[in-house]
This record gives C-alpha cells, structure tokens and sequence, in this order.
C-alpha cells in the first residue's frame, strides 16, 4: 500500500508541471513588446503604422563619421568587407533578413545572429551602437546625403599601416 | 616647471640647432638695431644741411647727394647679398651635419605611427623578440642615435621633442626619418606640432633619456608580457577588463588582448602619465579616465564605459599591477 | 562738339557719371570710387570680426587649463579668424585701396572694366556672407584656414563646416580676380597722356605687380580648395586619399603655391602705400625709383619659387629644401633694397611727423623684426624647431600686420580726406598709432619666446607646468590694448567724417594726380583729363600742366594710351550704371551655395550665371545724356 502510495506521488510529480494550467498568467507575463523590433511586415489584424524606436543619431554627420570609425576599429569589415560582404552578408542591400529599419539593426548588432554575427551588446555602450546603425543606414543611402561622407579614406584594401608589419617597414 | 625648449639642448642636432640660433639673434638683432638707428636718425637730424637741398623747387635733392645715397644704397645691398648667401651656406651645412647623408650604422630604429591623439611606438630589431611595443612614453639610452621612422594612421601629425630635434611630420602613406641623440639623461617632454583635430592640444610624448645599462634593464623588463594577476582582485580586474569593451582596443600582452586601436596597456603602470601626457598616472587620474574620458580629453576616441562601482576598484588594482 | 562753359561742363559731368537713386541705383553703380570705398568697408568690418575671433583666443589661452572655450569652439575660432584675416580682409581692403586710388593717380575716370569690378565686389561681399552663413547654422569650419587633408578630408571632418570654406574660397579668388584683371589694364592702356610707365607712382607699380601675381596664384587655391578638397569631400574623388592612390602631401604643394605669394600679394600694396605716405611728407621723390620698380617686380617673381618653405618637416629630399631656403633668404635682398631707398628718402627729404609717418616708421620697425625672423626661420635647421609654433604666428604677424596693416592705417590717415573732405585728428592719430605699436609688440613679442619654449601652434588649451602662462597673459593684455587701438581709430573716424577739418583737395602737399581733384573727388575724377610731363604732376611749375579737350561729356568717355609711352590713341566709352553685375553675381553666388549641399546646383549656377551674363553683354549703344 505503502509502495503505491510513493509510486503514486511519483507519478504525480512527473507530471505536475506538465499539466499545471495557468488560467489567469501572473502580472510579470502580461507586458506587451510594442517596442520589440519587428523582422515582418505583417502584423494579424492589420498593420498599424506605429513609429518604431528611432536613431537618436540619424542625420547626424559626426555619428556617421564615428560609425565609420568603429566599423573599422571593431572589425565588422573582417567579415562585412566595406559593404560588400564576405564571410559576412553585405550590408548594403534591399532585402534584410532581420530587418534593416534602425531598430532592426539596433537589435542585429546588440544580440548577434545564427551563423556567426557576434553579439555586442554587454561590451560596447548603446550610443557606440547607434553610430554604427547610422552608418550603415547612409551605406544604404538612409540617411540625408548632406550628412554622409562620400568616401572612406580606406577604400583600398591593400597591406595597410605600418602597424601591421612585424619588424617594421612599409607598403 | 616643465622645460620643453628648443633652446634647451639635451642632445647633439638640438645643440647645433641652439648655436645657429643664437649666432642668429646676435647678427640678425644688430642689423635690426642698426636699420632703427638708421631709422630714427632722421628724427634728431632733421635740418642738418638740408637747407641747402633745393627741394623746394625740383622736390630732388640735389645730384650729388643722390650719388652718394647711391653710392650707399649700392653697398648696403651688396652687404645684404654676402650675409644671405653666408646665412645660405650656415644653415645648408648645419643642416647637412646634423642629419645629412644616411642614419647612422650603430643607431636603435623606432617606428613612431602618430594617431588621434596618441603615439603608437615599436622599437625594431633583427630579432623579432625583441621588438617592442608601447605607447606615449619612450626611453631612449644616451650616446647613441636613434632613427626614428614615422608615419600616421589618420591625419597629419608631428613628432617633436624640442630639447633633442626640430620636428618631423608624421603622413599617412608616407614615412618620414629623422635621428638624433640624447646626450644628458633627464625626461624630455615633446609635443605633437602638427594641427590633428580636436585633442591636438593634449597629444604628448615622454622621452626618458638613461643610460644604456638602464635602458637595456627597462627593454628587458617591458619586453616581457604583463605579470599574470597575483591575488583574487586583480584577477576579477583583469575579468572585467576582458569582458568589457576594453579589449576591443586595448592590448595586454599575456591575456587574449591583442587590438592595435588603442594604446598598449601591458605596462600601462610603468607610465608617468595617461592619456598621452594629459593626466599624470595616479589611480584617481585612471579612474577619472576610465568612467568618463570625454571629461579630460573631450573627442577622443575612447569609448565610455559604464563600469559598476563594484567593478572599478579590482580593474584599476589590475591596471596598477601592470608594471 | 559742342561749346560749353566750365561750370556747364561739370553739370554734364555729374550727370553722366551719376548712378539712378533708389535701391536698384545703388546695385547698379559702376563708378570705382564707391565700390572702391564698399571694398574698404566691407573689409573693415571683416576686420573686426576677425579681431574680435582672435580676442576670443587670447582670452582662452591667457590662463593655462582655462575652460572659457571648449576645443571644438577654440578650433572654429582660429580657423574663422585665419579665413576671415586672410581672405575676407588683407586682399580685399588692399583691392579697395587699389580700385579707389589707381584711376585717380593715373588721371583717369574709371577702371578699365566697370561693371567687372561690380561683379568682383558682389562675389566678394557673398562669400563672405556665405561663410558667416555657414557659421551661423552651425556648419562651422575647425581645421585651420589652410585646412590640410586628410584633417579636412570627408571622413575626419564630417558635416558641411569644411565644404562652406573650400566654396567661401570660389567666391574671394574670383573677386580678387576680377580686379587684378581691371587693375592691370587699366594701369597699362588708361593713363593721362604723357605718363609713360617710368612717371607712374609707386602705388600703381605695386598693385602691377600684386595683380600679376593674382592671376597666377589665386587659381592654385581654386583648385586644391574648391576643385580637389571639395571634391574629395562631396563627389567621392580621391586627390589627396593615399588609399587610392592620393597624397596629401599633393593640397601642401598646390596650397602653398598660392599660399606663400598670398602673403606678398597683401603686403606688396602697402609698400606702395609706404612710399605714397613718405614722398608727401618728406617733399621729395622716392628714391632710387627704378630700383625701387625693380624690386617689386623681382619680389612678385621670387614669391613663387618660396612655397616649400611652409613644407620643410615633410621630409621632402634634402636638395630641393636647399633650394627654397636660397630663395626664400634671397627675397631679403628686394625687400633690403626697398628699406634702404626708403631710408635714403627719409635722409633727405624734409620730415613732416604726422600720424600717417608715425604708421610708416612703425612698418619698418615691426616689418624689418619680422623680416629678420622670416631669415631665421627660412634656415632648415632652426625651422624644424620653430615650425608649427607660437614663434611663427609671431612672425607673420610682424610681417602682416607691420608689413601689411600698419601702412594701411598710414594710408587710412593719409588718403581720409581725399575720401571724405576732412582731415583725421592728427593728435588722436598719433595716439592710434602708439597704442596699436605698443599693444602690438605687447601681444607677439613674448610668442616668440613661447614658441622657442615649445608652444606649439593651434593648442586649445595648456598645462600649468609648461611655464606659458605669464607670457600668454602679457600677449592677452597686448591683444586688449591692440582693441583699444581700434577703438581709437574708429572713434576718430566716425568724429572727423563729422567734424573734422575741412580739407583741400592737396592737405599734405603731395605731388601725384589723386590730390589734384577737389576731396572728395566728383563721380567723374577731373573736370579735364591731365597731361603729364614728368613723375609728380602737381609738383610741377603751373604753366607746365595740361590737360586733355575735346571729349565728350555727355557719355562716359576717357582716353586709352600706349603702354610704355601714354602717347594718347584712341577714346573709349565705358559703360554706365548696371544692374547685370549684381544678378549675375547673385546667379553664381547662389548655385555655388548651393552646391555644397547638393552637387546638382552647380548646374543651377551656371544657368543663372549665365542668365546675368546675357543681359551684361547685351549689345548696346553708349549711354548718352541730354546736354
């Protein structure tokens, strides 16, 4: 008796979790991602036009110019190449796979992605990673041409500085 | 008081440069004094024979005053032509005996790359050992010539230590030489003399000049990686200082930071000063940096960091034992 | 030809040399004593704000760690005052000097191409409109008023501060152009008949020489700031990018091309200036005037070979540094021999000490100082020490402002009452004088110690350890004494246009023909044109002096002459007021605005441009007015 009273009891812990039923979710589950970046364009029930989480950067000729400088610096070109891609996807595209609106790449950058897209965030602060959206918004031509440089003034790949050459020596 | 004078010699090309100045001052300033006196004389000898001039009429003196001022002018001028070409010939031959021809053959070759706004240094050397690695300090040892191979990894800078050399620009894509020697031990500060934005004014260099045995102890020492952390506090300091942006562009030889961005930390402790030359290295000034470096340095391109104050006394115990 | 008293011949004068009234008269003057009088005005404000930009700096920098201004504004600061001195003052005013004076001494009534220097001064007053434009909403430039690259490069200075002064250039070369073009035709082919090129004044050979230089120089800055930094930084092109196979070194060199002649074409006027003031005041002709003539020429010339004198820690081999360190001690020998005619003159003629001499005696103190600091800093060695630091900003302010300023203050109190009718305070002159003397040596005197200390240039701020502070405070007390110099000057100004003396149309008892006409002149300069028979018209015996009959009144007529000889050869009409010069600047002056923003409106200024200059070169018949 003793024995099916335990054995009992044991079944009944198995399967406690599982077939718990949440009527009414505690208050902590009942928020609502409105500012979640949304990788669709669709959304049940219509879409409505909210305004997403916007680039305090954008527009901002010095941000770009910084985001051109931490693109080089944290070596997103090693898999990004300039915009072209390499290992990496380019960055210069229409078709986004996780979105290219701001917020999106706000999200791309912070998290990292499947594949191999490190995820930055914990170690560089948000406004470094808002710099860097904004320069990848004017690669695309996102941002006002007014405050985008026309050029890098590293285009070439070539053998780089001087820095990269053990024991010294140039070109 | 700091002495960063060019006319202040500590070494052999900054000496020969004093002397050419100084000859200067005495031949240029008595030339000077003798065109004011020539100058003013006409102030206190205004009526001296001029009575007989008759300009009232012709408002020309007459032609034999005109030949002597002739006369005058044409020697003046020959004078002025003989001092310009010995002043040609001075400075050509100063300029060749202080750096002409090529380096010489026993010299200690420093690569200097100037950046916004701080001095990445590597000393070179056949063995590839001992090549060395550091930033915004530099010692040097007395007695020997030091090449110095220089370029920029963004803009247009300049690397000047007034008490040993004139400057030298530091180009991207090119590279420029310069050598000199120290030849009085002592800590010579220089200054980057080429407009590069806007820190320029807070991008110096520290050179200790020493003797070789020093020098050679101070390679030895900074040639090794940085000392593995010895207690449980610098080993959280070191913990943070990965896993935070730091290493994104710092290097520490020893750990996995390699980046070249920024300066090289390995023995950051073993540095008089912070932020090349802006703060003097006390754990206050690092910590000062660390939580906001736009604060002393604003526009440089260091990222701020927002470090718990739990996590900034172990890191800056860490950055301290780098010695 | 019609028969006329002489008072009917001055009302027929006035007639066809006035403009319309209204606002769309005063666009459409043509006449070179107002736009000459706008140039000098123009620039004058510039002046003070590039004054008031440098008061700025002295006061941040008079305390070492002071924190009155952050780095970005110290670094706009000195660039706007850099641009704002070097292109929106020195050449201009000395252009306006030019303009107003040259007709007047060659006995003639206008500039060679009227409605060209209507059009120069428009684009002048629009650049510098544009450039405090800019200021105002923020696109401020930072990198130092020779901007080099990669600094001013599109990636390290983002934004529009750089694009506005590379284009602010556009517009000040193309004015300074304009009149360089006038001035050199109108000194060769348009001067009273007799005046063969050996009795000009020494004024008109300086603004020769300084126009020639002009048209060489001026497109070399077009080009490395407008063509190939603009460029770099707008359109993506890679002049100066080492990546694509650029150099920056490339701006130094085209810069400095320009920039080294850029000096001597301010400086050169003001020679002229000199031996103006000196000849009225010592009642004798310069001396030596051909070797004085020769001098000046050979100085526009040797000023070319000097460029790479502003390049020596670049580098660049030993042998071709050599070369310009020859040259640039050798320009001290044109300057030398011009000092010592000057002291010769001095020796013998008859001294009359008036505030316009006080200014002359300072330019040669404080120009021979900074001469001799040029000879230093032209040797190889001491110049990579005292490049790049306070010990050159004080030398070329001894140059520019003894070489260049001080003789254009004589000039201002020399030439104000044939500009305005009245005499200057003599005595609150000479106090102008001393105060701006004192306060000048005051502020650069000690910068010269500064920079052999290791001040370098363009520092926003310094530590207290370096031991800069108590000459930097000195420097800053000079540069408030300098102001209140200033504040003299404008005091006496604004009192004399008032009050002052009324003067004749000869105060000083000069001998060229610009004293010849009542002060101020008629629209119209000479009631007859004269005929000169030798170097100081008006010193000559009065039954000696002739003048031209026969013209016609009635449209703007004036006499062309040979070039070497001023044997008469034709008459020539020029144009009346128009108000084309001012469209067709307004037409560049907003596509090349525009530009900067969006490339597309370089087309949109050559097509308005193109518009004014239709209507410009619309043909014509001579105005004439009814008798």
């Amino acid at each position: 008796m003793r024995i099916a009273a335990i054995g009992f009891c044991l079944f009944a812990l198995i399967g406690c979790e599982r077939d718990r039923r949440e009527l009414r979710p505690a208050p902590t589950r009942l928020a609502i991602f409105k500012d979640a970046a949304r990788e669709s364009d669709l959304q049940p029930g219509g879409v409505h036009s909210e305004p997403q989480v916007q680039n305090p950067y954008s527009g901002n000729a010095y941000a770009i110019s910084e985001g051109q400088r931490l693109f080089s610096w944290y070596n997103c070109a090693g898999c990004h190449a300039n915009g072209g891609g390499g290992m990496g996807p380019p960055l210069i595209k229409d078709q986004w796979t996780y979105g290219g609106q701001p917020a999106n790449l706000f999200d791309t950058i912070v998290k990292g992605r499947p594949n191999g897209m490190p995820s930055w965030g914990g170690r560089i602060p948000e406004y470094q990673v808002w710099q860097l959206v904004a320069y990848i918004r004017s690669l695309n031509h996102e941002e006002p041409v007014t405050a985008t440089p026309p050029r890098s003034d590293h285009i070439q790949q070539d053998s780089g500085t001087l820095m990269n050459k053990p024991g010294g020596g140039t070109r | 008081m700091i002495h960063q004078s060019a006319i202040d010699a500590a070494g052999r090309q900054a000496a020969q440069i004093q002397g050419l100045f100084w000859f200067f001052i005495v031949l240029l300033g008595g030339i000077f004094l003798i065109v004011v006196a020539l100058m003013l004389g006409p102030l206190f000898c205004r009526h001296r024979g001029l009575d007989r001039e008759p300009l009232e009429q012709t408002h020309t003196p007459s032609i034999e005053t005109e030949r002597k001022l002739t006369h005058r002018v044409g020697w003046a001028t020959g004078l002025t032509v003989l001092i310009l070409l010995g002043l040609v010939v001075l400075s050509v031959s100063t300029g060749r005996s202080i750096s002409g021809g090529n380096p010489p053959a026993n010299a200690l070759t420093v690569e200097i790359v100037g950046n916004q706004w701080w001095w990445y240094i590597r000393y070179l050397n056949e063995d590839a050992s001992r090549v060395l690695v550091t930033a915004n300090e530099m010692h040097i040892p007395i007695g020997r010539p030091i090449v110095i191979r220089g370029s920029s990894h963004d803009v247009i800078h300049s690397f000047w230590i007034p008490n040993l050399h004139g400057k030298r620009d530091l180009i991207p894509s090119h590279t420029t030489t310069e050598w000199f020697q120290a030849d009085h031990e002592g800590r010579y500060r220089g200054q980057c003399a080429e407009f590069c934005g806007l820190q320029h004014a807070h991008m110096a260099l520290w050179v200790v000049a020493e003797t070789p045995a020093q020098f050679d102890s101070w390679m030895d020492l900074q040639l090794r990686p940085a000392p593995a952390p010895s207690d449980a506090v610098k080993q959280k300091g070191q913990r943070i200082f990965l896993d935070h942006a730091c290493v994104l562009c710092h290097a520490i030889r020893g750990t996995t930071a390699a980046a070249e961005q920024a300066p090289d930390l390995t023995h950051l402790a073993s540095r008089s000063t912070i932020g090349a030359g802006t703060l003097p290295n006390t754990r206050g000034n690092l910590a000062d940096w660390i939580a906001d470096p736009q604060n002393s340095k604003p526009g440089n391109h260091m990222a701020t960091v927002a470090l718990s104050r739990e996590d900034m006394p172990p890191l800056l115990t860490y950055l301290e034992s780098l010695k | 030809m019609i028969a006329r008293t002489m008072e009917e011949t001055r009302d027929v004068l006035s007639r066809t040399w006035s403009s319309r009234g209204g606002l769309a008269g005063w666009f459409s003057i043509t006449t070179h004593q107002e736009i000459g009088k706008r140039y000098i005005t123009t620039a004058f404000i510039f002046l003070l704000i590039g004054g008031i930009e440098a008061l700025l700096m002295r006061l941040q920098l008079a305390r070492p760690d002071n924190t009155l201004l952050s780095a970005q504004r110290y670094n706009q600061i000195f660039t706007l005052h850099g641009t704002t001195m070097m292109f929106l003052f020195a050449v201009p005013v000395m252009e306006g000097m030019g303009v107003y004076l040259v007709p007047l001494m060659l006995g003639t009534r206008n500039v060679a191409f009227p409605r060209l220097n209507a059009f120069g001064y428009w684009m002048y007053l629009m650049g510098g409109l544009f450039l405090y434009a800019g200021t105002f909403s923020n696109s401020i430039p930072d990198a130092g008023w020779f901007s080099y690259p990669p600094l001013s490069g599109p990636q390290f200075s983002p934004g529009k501060g750089l694009d506005v002064w590379g284009q602010m250039i556009t517009y000040t070369e193309i004015s300074a152009m304009c009149v360089a073009v006038e001035l050199i035709v109108t000194i060769f082919k348009m001067r009273a008949p007799g005046m063969s090129l050996h009795r000009i004044p020494m004024f008109c050979w300086a603004m020769l020489v300084q126009s020639f230089m002009v048209l060489f120089a001026m497109p070399a800055v077009m080009l490395a700031s407008t063509v190939m930094l603009v460029n770099d930084r707008t359109i993506g092109t890679h002049f100066m990018n080492p990546a694509e196979g650029g150099d920056p070194l490339l701006y130094q060199h085209v810069f400095w091309f320009f920039g080294h002649p850029e000096v001597y074409i301010i400086f050169i006027p003001a020679l002229g200036m000199v031996s103006s003031i000196l000849e009225a005041n010592t009642q004798r002709g310069i001396f030596g005037y051909s070797a004085m003539v020769l001098s000046l020429v050979a100085n526009g010339f040797i000023a070319f070979g000097l460029w790479v004198h502003h390049m020596f820690a670049t580098g660049l081999p030993q042998i071709g540094e050599a070369y310009f360190t020859t040259a640039s001690m050798m320009i001290g020998i044109t300057s030398g021999v011009q000092i010592f005619c000057w002291l010769a003159t001095l020796w013998t003629g008859r001294l009359r000490l008036t505030a316009a001499m006080h200014f002359v005696f300072g330019f040669i103190f404080i120009f021979v100082l900074g001469g001799l600091t040029g000879i230093m800093l032209a040797s190889i060695p001491f110049d990579l020490q005292a490049h790049d630091t306070f010990f050159v900003v004080a030398h070329f302010h001894y140059v520019l402002i003894g070489g260049a300023l001080f003789p254009l203050f004589g000039g201002f109190h020399y030439w104000f009452p044939k500009f305005n009718g009245r005499l200057l305070d003599e005595k609150l002159g000479k106090l102008t004088f001393w105060t701006l003397f004192l306060g000048f040596n005051l502020t650069f005197f000690p910068m010269h110690v500064l920079g052999l200390n290791g001040m370098t240039r363009r520092i926003y701020t310094y530590p207290a350890e370096m031991g800069w502070g108590p000459a930097n405070l000195l420097a800053t007390i000079g540069a408030l004494v300098i102001a209140l110099g200033g504040i003299f000057f404008i005091v006496n100004v604004l009192r004399s246009r008032q009050s002052g003396a009324v003067s004749d149309n000869n105060p000083w008892k000069a001998g060229t023909l610009e004293w010849e006409p009542a002060s101020p002149p008629e629209k119209y300069n000479f009631e007859l044109q004269p005929v000169v028979t030798g170097r100081y018209p008006l010193w000559e015996a009065p039954e000696k002096r002739a003048a031209v009959t026969g013209m016609r009144e009635d449209r703007r007529e004036v006499i062309v002459t040979s070039v070497m000889d001023g044997v008469p050869q034709f008459r020539m009409v020029l144009p009346g007021s128009s108000i084309w010069p001012f469209l067709t600047a307004l037409g560049f002056g907003i596509g090349l605005a525009g530009s900067v923003v969006w490339f597309s409106w370089y087309f949109v200024a050559s097509a308005l441009g193109m518009f004014g200059l239709i209507g410009w070169f619309w043909p014509y018949e001579p105005g004439e007015i009814e008798p």
